[in-house]
């Protein structure tokens, strides 16, 4: 039997092997090229291109990007818009999501496990699209009809979407945090008499903190970066719901998102119109949002593990 | 004292150093591992036995945080060759540079056996098929011969197409064993392959060993005493990654060894 | 016997109410699937039929069936499967058979975890600018593919990882002991018996592929493409199409007078595909888990 390699057996190993280290690093290639081509398109008004004003751009509430006489490019209307709808989404479903996956991890059987666990895929499979559209047609009616405002796609419409788009992420996540918790623990604690309660909230939620954390960060950064849902369930108008007339936070005011505002008004852009550029600019800082978030989330999971 | 051997040695290990990131496995270990016999090599678990067949077979070098320092020959041929400690990732650059042509001339029989999840008969031709063995008729006769070598075709003959991994330990360390002699080996490494099969099954194979012995060099580690003393000629005793003393077996357990380390392991006080 | 004292009958039933109130929060995350569903279904139901998905959409959509719509996501889910699908896998075997130890490959895994975090409507513009302006492929089937290839690399990435990870160490080392080469174990023992696994992960790639709407929006899919009579495979990969998600979007927020149920039989029609080619998933990955060959 022939022992040693052939030629070509090691040609043949280099090549593949070559290959697969080539679609590895491509994975850094894409990371890179993602924030270098939105770039590229939003670039020239950063250097100057039009008398642009990246502070303005920033902290102007003013959005008239087609205004023939005077368009002005202030997203500070669309940051809030997103914060908003973000915040309250993160709000309704971090308590819904601990609690569930407290349930699944703490309180149920492996096959009702299994069963839930299933339901959070499928829930997770749902098209934003979807989404957008139940809030569009569903929520909107409840809102409507339970708060008797005139119009229903709110921030809240959006929050609420947004909230059951999270709550996947945030629950099976939450959820492997909880289990990495040893069971020593939860012995312990019912071996000094301690009632699920205190379990819960003196042993497992501190145990489990960075995961929790790590779970929340993550469902901020989907609920940031989520287009379609909040596109059309928030009402599409540039206003900021935050005032001085209590009750400060206006839940029931329509409001626009960075994400919408790109997702509505590029294909009516001319390329290399200073709107369309605008719009790779709100591109480049989202962009740069989430990838904070996951880069905090990524490193709190870390954390754990090294724990 | 190194004993003699009638044969010229088949391997030859000088100066052999593994270590695992900052832990040492094996320090400065040297012998001669003499041709066509069965040569045993015994001591307690975490003594660095088996990363000296690792380093044998030169799958140290998938090990990322190895380095290996000192040299081993066989034939006389540099199989490692490294006067300072290199990482093991990059030992082909310092001894033999085909390394997956050379693990061919080299049987491994790992502790716990693997059975493949494949059938028996590709479980044994695995080997000869990536080494460019096409012919069916040729696969047949080496599947043959090594499962009856390694005692286990009576068995499994009429059930060459079930899965390896369904057939039960004992079954599935002698099908590790046909598969470790497919490739048609100089060298026969078992790494304590009693470990998880019953008496019975385990003389069989002894009595495997001892036919083999004639065509090959074998390696026999083993954490059973006994076993090294029913089949080797010679033993070499290892405690924390050194040689404490290498004999002919009777000596090591005549209970007269020079080191007391020695005597106190085989008669049952550590290990 | 003992008598159960105040305090022991306080504990059980806090213990109780616990179990009511965190089954109560889960039952907050089952009954809106319930309900969507239930809801989408009972609204499209006038118009819900095989007829539906088969006809082209007349009367400038407000009549009419989905086909154009439907075959154009066909479409675009395919070739984004053949071009994610291999470099996803290769990547994940990178990742997981050969990559060191170090900090490149630390940085690789960040870069993986934090493609799967860009927002799609990024997605949309990396893919407007490399693809549809930077590389010349103007609007097509083939920039949208691509675009919603890098979108779900990340998914195929870590689902192939996991399941190699299932692969046990000793059977590679089996294959070393026996002289193969790193690619002949992988290819030998490693990738046949991650198969299903691997199978799985892009399943639940397609689900995603399928949904999306914000990647496909300006680099490929239009509101409207006439498909001519009896030409039901009308797309090639340059062609720009129609897709189900977008075609949602559209007839539910662009097209003033459609009749009601027309926007909600589209949402059943995307939603039931994409909850079937799911559950298609979760049923493989069940079966895989009985059948294990080890």
């Amino acid at each position: 039997m022939r022992k040693s390699l052939t030629t070509r057996q090691i040609v043949a190993e280099w090549i593949i092997e070559n290959l697969i280290r080539l679609c590895g690093i491509s994975a850094i290639l894409f990371v890179f090229g993602i924030f270098f081509f939105v770039f590229r398109e939003g670039a020239p008004l950063l250097f100057g291109e039009g008398g642009f004003d990246l502070i303005k751009f920033l902290t102007s509430p003013e959005w008239y990007p087609s205004s023939n006489s005077n368009p002005r490019y202030g997203i500070l209307a669309l940051i809030l818009g997103t914060a908003s709808v973000s915040c309250l989404a993160v709000l309704i479903s971090v308590p819904f999501g601990l609690g569930a996956a407290i349930f699944i991890s703490e309180f149920c059987g492996p096959k009702l496990k299994e069963g839930l666990k299933i339901v959070i895929e499928l829930l997770a499979a749902i098209p934003s699209v979807v989404w957008g559209f139940i809030g569009l047609t569903l929520m909107k009616g409840i809102i409507e009809s339970v708060f008797g405002v005139p119009f229903g796609l709110t921030v809240l419409n959006g929050a609420i979407i947004l909230a059951l788009m999270c709550l996947p992420i945030i629950v099976s996540i939450s959820e492997d945090a909880l289990r990495a918790v040893p069971d020593s623990y939860r012995e312990a604690a019912q071996g000094l008499g301690a009632t699920r309660w205190q379990l819960i909230y003196r042993v497992l939620l501190p145990a489990a903190k960075n995961g929790l954390l790590a779970a929340v960060l993550l469902g901020v950064g989907r609920a940031v970066g989520e287009t379609m849902a909040v596109l059309m369930a928030t009402g599409h108008a540039v206003n900021i719901p935050i005032d001085g007339t209590p009750p400060y936070f206006h839940a029931l005011d329509s409001v626009r998102t960075l994400t919408a505002t790109i997702a509505a008004e590029l294909g009516e852009t001319a390329q290399g119109s200073p709107h369309y550029r605008v719009l790779f600019l709100i591109g480049i800082f989202l962009f740069c949002i989430t990838f904070t978030i996951n880069l905090v989330a990524d490193l709190v999971v870390r954390g754990i593990r090294k724990e | 004292m190194v004993a003699t051997s009638q044969n010229p040695s088949k391997i030859r290990i000088e100066n052999l150093g593994v270590s695992y990131g900052p832990d040492p496995a094996l320090r400065s270990l040297s012998m001669d591992i003499p041709r066509n016999e069965v040569f045993g090599i015994i001591g307690p678990a975490q003594s660095g036995k088996t990363t000296l067949l690792k380093t044998l077979n030169r799958t140290i070098d998938l090990v990322p945080e190895a380095s290996v320092k000192g040299s081993v020959y066989i034939d006389d041929e540099a199989v490692v060759d490294a006067p300072e400690p290199v990482p093991a990732k990059s030992l082909t650059r310092h001894g033999l540079r085909d390394v997956c042509g050379y693990r061919r001339r080299i049987g491994m029989v790992a502790p716990l056996p693997v059975g493949l999840p494949m059938t028996i008969y590709d479980n044994v031709a695995f080997a000869p098929r990536q080494a460019g063995v096409k012919e069916r008729g040729q696969l047949d006769e080496i599947v043959e011969r090594c499962l009856t070598q390694a005692a286990l075709w009576d068995e499994v003959k009429d059930r060459l197409t079930t899965l390896g991994t369904k057939l039960s330990g004992g079954q599935q360390q002698r099908l590790t064993i046909a598969r470790a002699l497919s490739h048609e080996p100089e060298v026969l490494c078992l790494d304590e392959f009693s470990i998880a099969i019953d008496p019975v099954t385990t003389m069989r194979i002894e009595d495997v060993l001892r036919e083999l012995q004639s065509e090959m060099t074998i390696i026999l580690v083993t954490n059973l005493v006994q076993q090294a003393r029913r089949l080797a000629r010679q033993t070499a005793f290892i405690l924390n990654g050194e040689l404490v003393e290498l004999d002919d077996t009777e000596a090591i357990f005549s209970g007269e060894a020079n080191d007391p380390r020695t005597n106190e392991f085989v008669s049952g006080i550590f290990g | 016997m003992f008598q159960e004292t105040q305090h022991v009958k306080r504990k059980k039933r806090a213990e109780r109410t616990a179990q009511g109130v965190f089954l109560g929060m889960t039952l907050c995350m089952v009954l809106p699937l319930i309900a969507v569903v239930g809801f989408l279904i009972y609204k499209a139901s006038p118009v819900l039929s095989i007829d539906f998905i088969m006809d082209a959409p007349e009367r400038g959509m407000r009549a009419g069936g989905i086909w154009p719509a439907f075959w154009g996501t066909v479409c675009l889910v395919f070739f984004s499967v053949i071009i994610a699908a291999p470099v996803g896998v290769l990547a994940a075997v990178y990742l997981h058979e050969y990559a060191p130890e170090n900090w490149f490959t630390r940085m690789v895994n960040l870069a993986v975890f934090n493609l799967a975090g860009v927002p799609s409507i990024v997605h949309a513009l990396f893919g407007l600018g490399a693809f549809v302006l930077f590389a010349g492929l103007g609007k097509s089937i083939l920039a949208a593919s691509l675009t919603l290839a890098i979108m779900t690399f990340p998914v195929i990435i870590e689902s192939t990882k996991e399941s190699l990870a299932a692969v046990p160490r000793s059977f590679r080392e089996a294959c070393w002991n026996v002289g193969a080469t790193r690619w002949q174990t992988i290819r030998g023992v490693v990738l046949p018996n991650s198969t299903s696994g691997i199978l799985t992960g892009i399943i639940l790639e397609v689900c995603r592929a399928a949904g999306e709407t914000a990647p496909i929006m300006f680099t490929g899919a239009v509101f409207f493409k006439a498909v001519q009579g009896g030409d039901v495979f009308a797309y090639g990969p340059m062609d720009q199409c129609m897709a189900l998600s977008m075609h949602l979007h559209t007839i539910s927020t662009q097209v003033p007078g459609v009749p009601e149920a027309i926007p909600f039989a589209t949402a059943v029609v995307l939603l039931g595909t994409v909850l079937v080619v799911n559950a298609t998933a979760i049923v493989l990955r069940v079966i895989i888990r009985t059948r294990k060959k080890w």
